[in-house]
């Protein structure tokens, strides 16, 4: 193997890596409520962008990390609360109308008070590449990769082992069902809001010292996390993993092999054959992997 | 079921009071499209209405899919934009007539959508959605890219649109071509609706199961309609192109595809007068919000989850539902 | 159905009374502007409009102009040209504006540029590729050097450093892609070819797929980058990654404060063709441009708390070329203001040294373009 295609590899792994706890976030709230959350980009940004600004005000970095998760956590909730959870009989499309309401509410209030720069946040820990096989990955990515996997399997955990992770999981197979059980399929519902908003702004923080962040960072990660999810089977939680992985690697191996002009619409053709010949994605056949 | 106001699908009983309401809503219709011209002090609101216009028929054609099929498509202004680059291309650069060069677009659109329905129509709900916006980002590539025919993402230039020698010129000529058109799109839409063809379409959106044992041929009809709006989109984007006179690939994105969706639910779904009033809102909102930086999209943002969480059926659809004595429940 | 056509009816009468109303204000000297306030070019259009607003309290401080005030009619785009073109027929047609300055991005002039030129209305682009001045339209100018001028600066440069062969990689948007275009035109003037063309999305996360492509090419001298915003930044990264020494070339998109704080020890040794305002405090007094700009900078950056960029800086360039034509032209007449604009002589702005005439629509050439490059994460003049 040539570095250079490792190389491909490596970069396929770290935007893979980015797509996929965009992508994770997605599938939760799919799960409990079917409702595509045209707001994840911006729990992403809006967890990266507290971070840095509270960062370059001096405080310090594991502070500010917190802080930043915590608001985004908030906003999931309010989100819940006051918007998606007042109209769950509506339709899907009602829905999905609400969460772009609630995305372009939190982009505009994030420009007016954090402005339009870039910022940027400092790596968690050294900035020298790590050279693999003549090719090299930055220490953040591995951070990106690792605390990906650790939250997917925190998530499996907490689905198969505790008392709430069942009882929303139940909720999500059948709401009425879990309700005559005695689960509250509210709480569940605002849950899967907070947790996801949780999950995409850890994830926004850690991509940052990467690739900056903007209040507009949103549009691009939301949509990418889409495509991942819905590549893998919306729903399933190896399948978001999946899923994001292959579109990073995609895009990485287009931009290295094919054309970088075209790289961005390769995954949409290969979503086009997955969905023709996979129409529940391709890992969403496999219920038990639902979260 | 989702009815349109006016036209009442269940109790036939009330037929003619359908069709009488039909041509009230019609003849309001046309009234506004003529008088309206006599309000608009200058060009600059011309050019708001003929936009609110294009928006509207796009709208409408979006919403036969959306409301009467359950067909989510999140890549509509593609087609749009298919057309509109078509004429561009065709009329600048191999000197084909713009008439010719709409039908040539209309065709190649038509042709594109029809292979393409015949593989994502079998898709369901998000899948679907996805694969239309994966459509319309590809179309938006592919027009950013090859900038040897459409001048890349600064966009190309648009001669005006003639026939026979006469030609187009001005907001308020372009105005009475795009009303006759408005008006032409509702009463053939309602014709359509109101058709057998359109009361299968319409129980299609109800059950797909259930029109199937009636004996539609489902699949078939969802074809005719997303190719007959892929095909509408197309002409519409054609005559857009003439009548903006420079076009850029934006015209054809995801946000564009998104604004369209927005305007259906917003307006309501499976209703006409729903698509027109949310073109109208929605497409002269940002005028009003303009110059507040910023707050302008947290007010449309909350516009919009407010609307859709108040009147969870989308404006005319839930206002109707509203203004009518209570007959027992309507959905 | 009524309710629908009552809905309609009342957004009607709102929109007239509108227009109503701002038909009754007050008479000041009125500036349109249509500029990209969100969207993919913001970081260009935001330091625009700030600086806009700056430079009509100021022109309104020292007594506005012919003894009237300026007043300042903004849009924002959205960085949507389709958006430009119906903003400035609001601008034309309702707000009946005297002169008008935008378009953030080239894509945005040209849209409005039928418009304008239909009212014969004086009008200053800010945008970069060479077609808004070439072939010359009538009511339309330019402030910025153009792309074609920039990449010049740096082919040059890179001739005279000896690199025959070099790597282009330019972002999809009309800025990385003109300037693309126009390096691609005249690369082969100065002897230089360009053996690797990548592009990318300016909001991509990671660019290393196409750096390392560049990187293993063993044939390639340089890299030249155009881009701006985030899109420059995830490059510099990316190069630090892959652990490149390949002599690395910016457009003027990258020269801004932003670009150094948030690349820091990666955009070490990096050139690039700069305007005077990013580099004013580095060059020699004798330099006309360093005055002025050095001022432009210090007056943004007490007024915003932010660094000045050169997008700001087209802006104030733009408002005092109009300025100077409506004081010679002694009168708001929008075709006497034109032909002094298209008179204009001499006059120095942050760009250059200004001369109009009815074949330049521009004026300046690109001496004004300052070689620069970073050193221990500051601006010097390359030697």
């Amino acid at each position: 193997m040539s570095p250079e295609f490792i190389q491909f590899i490596l970069s396929g792994i770290t935007l893979g890596a980015t797509y996929t706890l965009a992508a994770l976030g997605f599938s939760m709230i799919f799960n409990a409520s079917g409702v595509i959350n045209f707001a994840q980009g911006e729990f992403i940004m809006i967890g990266g962008m507290c971070a840095s600004v509270l960062v370059s005000a001096g405080i310090p970095l594991p502070l500010a990390c917190i802080v930043g998760v915590m608001a985004a956590g908030l906003i999931g909730y309010l989100m819940e609360r006051l918007a998606v959870g007042q109209c769950r009989d509506a339709e899907v499309a009602t829905l999905i109308l609400v969460t772009i309401g609630v995305s372009m509410i939190v982009r505009g209030l994030t420009e007016i008070f954090f402005g339009k720069a870039n910022h940027g946040l400092p790596h968690f820990s050294s900035d020298k590449p790590i050279e693999i096989a003549g090719a090299t990955i930055l220490p953040q990515s591995l951070w990106v990769l690792a605390v990906s996997a650790l939250i997917v399997v925190g998530l499996k955990l907490f689905f198969s082992r505790t008392q709430l992770g069942k009882g929303m999981l139940a909720a999500s197979y059948d709401r009425l069902a879990a309700q005559l059980v005695g689960i509250d399929v509210r709480r569940v519902l605002t849950l899967s809001f907070i947790l996801s908003a949780l999950i995409g702004a850890f994830g926004g923080i850690l991509v940052t010292p990467i690739s900056t962040v903007a209040y507009d960072t949103g549009i691009m990660l939301g949509l990418k996390g889409f495509v991942a999810a819905t590549l893998g089977g919306l729903g399933s939680g190896s399948g978001a993993v999946f899923g994001g992985l292959l579109l990073g690697l995609v895009e990485a191996l287009t931009a290295g092999y094919v054309s970088s002009a075209y790289k961005d619409a390769v995954p949409f053709v290969m979503v086009f054959i997955v969905m023709v010949l996979r129409p529940q994605g391709l890992l969403g056949a496999k219920p038990t992997d639902r979260i | 079921m989702i009815k349109l106001p006016g036209a009442n699908g269940v109790d036939s009983g009330s037929l003619p009071e359908e069709v009488v309401n039909r041509f009230r809503g019609l003849a309001a219709l046309a009234a506004v499209l003529i008088i309206l011209p006599a309000f608009l002090p200058n060009t600059f609101y011309v050019d708001v209405a003929n936009r609110v216009a294009i928006l509207a028929m796009n709208a409408i054609m979006l919403n036969l899919l959306m409301g009467y099929t359950g067909q989510i498509s999140l890549g509509h202004a593609g087609f749009f934009g298919l057309g509109a680059y078509g004429s561009a291309i065709l009329t600048a650069r191999y000197n084909v007539p713009p008439l010719g060069g709409l039908i040539l677009s209309a065709v190649v659109t038509a042709l594109l959508s029809w292979a393409v329905a015949r593989v994502i129509l079998r898709l369901r709900g998000h899948y679907l959605a996805m694969a239309t916006l994966g459509l319309g980002v590809i179309i938006t590539i592919v027009l950013t890219n090859e900038a040897q025919w459409t001048g890349g993402p600064d966009g190309m230039p648009v001669g005006r649109f003639s026939v026979l020698g006469y030609s187009l010129a001005g907001e308020r000529q372009w105005y009475w071509v795009f009303a006759v058109l408005l008006f032409a799109t509702v009463v053939i839409t309602q014709n359509l609706i109101n058709s057998p063809a359109g009361r299968a379409l319409q129980a299609l959106h109800g059950s797909e199961v259930a029109a199937t044992v009636a004996g539609v041929d489902v699949r078939r009809r969802k074809m005719d309609v997303f190719v007959l709006s892929a095909t509408v989109s197309s002409i519409l984007g054609s005559l857009g192109a003439h009548y903006f006179g420079y076009i850029n690939p934006g015209i054809a994105d995801f946000v564009q595809s998104t604004e369209l969706v927005i305007i259906v639910v917003f307006g309501g779904m499976a209703s006409i007068y729903g698509a027109l009033i949310g073109a109208v809102i929605i497409g002269i909102l940002p005028q009003f919000l303009a110059g507040y930086d910023g707050w302008d999209v947290v007010a449309f943002g909350v516009i919009l989850a407010a609307t859709m969480i108040f009147l969870p059926r989308g404006l005319v659809p839930s206002l109707a539902a509203a203004m009518r004595p209570k007959r027992g429940a309507t959905c | 159905m009524r309710k629908s056509t009552i809905a309609f009816g009342v957004a009607l009468a709102a929109l007239v009374v509108a227009g109503v109303n701002q038909a009754i204000a007050a008479e000041p000297i009125k500036v349109g502007a249509v500029l990209s306030l969100t969207g993919g070019a913001a970081p260009l259009g935001e330091p625009e409009a700030q600086t806009l607003q700056m430079m009509v309290d100021e022109t309104n401080k020292a007594g506005g102009l012919l003894g009237r005030r300026v007043a300042l009619i903004q849009f924002d785009d959205g960085s949507d040209p389709g958006k430009a073109n119906g903003f400035v027929k609001r601008l034309i047609e309702d707000e009946k504006v005297d002169m008008l300055i935008g378009g953030t991005t080239t894509g945005a002039t040209m849209a409005m540029y039928s418009l304008v030129e239909r009212a014969e209305i004086p009008f200053i682009s800010l945008g970069g590729a060479r077609v808004i001045v070439d072939p010359v339209k009538k009511w339309l100018f330019k402030v910025s050097h153009d792309d074609r001028m920039a990449s010049e600066r740096a082919l040059q440069d890179m001739a005279g450093r000896g690199y025959k062969s070099i790597a282009l990689l330019a972002d999809t948007t009309g800025y990385g892609q003109s300037s693309r275009k126009e390096t691609l035109a005249v690369a082969g003037k100065y002897g230089v070819s360009i053996i690797a063309d990548e592009t990318f999305n300016v909001k991509d996360t990671d660019v290393t797929a196409q750096l390392a492509k560049i990187k293993n090419n063993p044939a390639v001298q340089a890299l030249f980058v155009s881009s701006f915003g985030q899109g420059p930044i995830v490059v510099a990264k990316g190069m630090a990654q892959l652990g490149m020494t390949l002599p690395h070339y910016e457009g003027h998109g990258s020269a801004s404060q932003e670009y150094l704080n948030l690349t820091g020890a990666a955009s070490e040794g990096v050139r690039m063709p700069s305007p005077a305002v990013i580099v004013a405090q580095v060059l020699p007094d004798s330099d006309p441009q360093k005055a002025l700009s050095a001022e432009y900078a210090k007056a943004f950056e007490a007024r915003f708390k932010t660094p000045p960029s050169t997008f700001g800086a087209y802006a104030r360039d733009a408002w005092l070329l109009w300025v100077n034509a409506v004081t010679r032209a002694g009168s708001t007449d929008k075709a006497k203001v034109r032909d002094a604009l298209e008179n204009t002589k001499d006059f120095p702005d942050t760009s250059g040294i200004v001369t109009m005439s009815p074949q330049d629509h521009l004026g300046i050439d690109s001496s004004g373009l300052k070689m620069v490059q970073i050193k221990n994460g500051g601006w010097t003049l390359a030697k």
